[in-house]
């Protein structure tokens, strides 16, 4: 079976991080810094990357700059013809070191935020003067000449502030900002009572991006995630199982999804020991949701089924049991009651954040 | 109108899966022929004109009508943000 080859590969190069954001997107279980893959075992999988068609290399984590082989890292990926995008939260980004990374053949800088009002910005990040750092770390891109998309996560705590983070990203000269939702597994699961956002405040967000989107075009680049727990068709997750990205974690496990591990009848293969081509193309665990065979109905024969390939797996295995069922964010589910009373958490007070941190 | 150039980010690719394409952050765009012949005339120096003007001589067409073409081109860039002009 041959499949077209990836677009991009998700590196996580270490799941090390300086913040403890509560809807971190890195398994509960998170990889401890021995388990590591090493600075030759990375650059041999950008080599076997680039060779199988990909396009763009995006260095993640945890923390990438965490990693003192950042800046080797990035030489090699440039070297290889990869477009290199760091995913930073940009606390320890200074001056000097966004030029070394400029110089080694970086592309482009994601920088996440957690607010735009600092000491709320860093209640959640679990991190004081982060806000502060980050505001001059984007500085520090833009002085460098490299493109500069703003991440934003966003949630119940934090709604309110989605017109002044689109106008932070204008102010700082960004030309691209992503509004995500909260996924609701892992980390963000287990915050889902302190993060979820009422039905109409969701609502009222999206108008106000699509109406950002409008004014600011030409200008400004905005994507939005949509949060599925009020959508009546759930989002295309990684673009389809096994049709766009490559997901290496801190250890060499390659997976279709970062959060593919939290299906535990899937054993997926190690780029240590297995070449990136083969596992793209003949590895178990990328082959178990690609495509369209392996789904139930109503999705078998939902004439959106190569829209939305199924939705999420992870989030239908969190919230059903079961990885292989309809993703209970499509109102067609039998499942949907899955999602049934979940707005009512969003009404009661906020508990405490459950911090993303080793062992947590 | 000043002459376009790529916004910071954006680079031409030749690649051999995909073709000729405009790569940017997260994304990309496929270019025919055409487009990729208007593409690689910005440079942050040539304006609209001069790149048309370029291209009548190269294809023996006339300038009016490669300059609508180039028109909608850089229109549509600048909208989805991969050029600034």
């Amino acid at each position: 079976m041959k499949h077209p080859p990836p677009l991009g590969i998700l590196a996580e190069l270490t799941h090390r991080c300086p913040l403890q954001c509560p809807y971190c997107s890195n398994p509960l279980a998170l990889t401890k810094p021995v388990a590591e893959l090493s600075t030759q075992d990375w650059m041999h999988v950008f080599d076997q990357a680039a060779a199988l068609g990909v396009l763009q290399l995006h260095l993640s984590g945890g923390e990438p700059m965490a990693r003192t082989d950042i800046f080797d890292l990035v030489a090699h990926a440039a070297k290889m013809g990869l477009y290199t995008n760091l995913i930073t939260s940009a606390v320890t980004l200074d001056a000097d070191k966004t030029r070394r990374l400029r110089d080694a053949g970086l592309d482009h800088v994601q920088i996440s935020i957690q607010g735009v009002e600092a000491a709320r910005a860093d209640r959640v990040a679990g991190m004081q003067s982060a806000a502060v750092k980050k505001r001059a770390a984007m500085r520090h891109v833009t002085e460098a000449g490299l493109a500069l998309t703003i991440n934003a996560v966003v949630h119940r705590q934090n709604l309110d502030e989605v017109d002044a983070l689109i106008d932070l990203a204008l102010a700082e000269g960004a030309e691209r900002i992503e509004i995500a939702h909260v996924q609701y597994y892992g980390w963000g699961l287990s915050n889902r009572a302190a993060l979820l956002p009422t039905r109409a405040q969701t609502m009222e967000t999206t108008a106000k991006v699509e109406a950002a989107r409008q004014k600011h075009e030409g200008r400004l680049v905005i994507d939005y995630v949509v949060p599925d727990a009020y959508a009546e068709r759930p989002k295309a997750c990684m673009g389809g199982w096994g049709r766009q990205v490559i997901v290496v974690a801190p250890d060499g496990r390659a997976m279709p999804c970062h959060a593919a591990d939290t299906i535990l009848q899937l054993d997926f293969s190690n780029v240590r020991t297995r070449n990136l081509a083969d596992i793209w193309s003949n590895d178990a665990a990328f082959n178990a949701y690609r495509g369209t065979d392996w789904m139930p109905d109503p999705c078998r024969s939902c004439v959106r089924r190569e829209i939305d390939w199924g939705g999420c797996r992870c989030q239908a295995l969190a919230l059903t049991g079961d990885a292989s069922a309809t993703d209970p964010a499509c109102a067609l589910s039998p499942h949907r009651a899955a999602l049934n009373g979940v707005e009512a958490e969003s009404t009661a007070l906020p508990p405490p954040f459950r911090y993303r941190k080793f062992g947590g | 109108m000043s002459a376009p150039r790529l916004k910071p980010g954006v680079k031409l690719r030749d690649d051999p899966v995909r073709g000729t394409i405009l790569l940017a952050p997260e994304r990309f765009l496929s270019l025919d022929e055409t487009a990729y012949a208007i593409v690689q005339r910005i440079d942050g120096r040539r304006n609209a004109d001069a790149i048309a003007e370029e291209l009548a001589q190269e294809f023996n067409a006339d300038p009016a009508d490669i300059l609508a073409d180039i028109e909608d081109l850089l229109n549509q860039l600048s909208a989805q943000g991969y050029i600034a002009r």
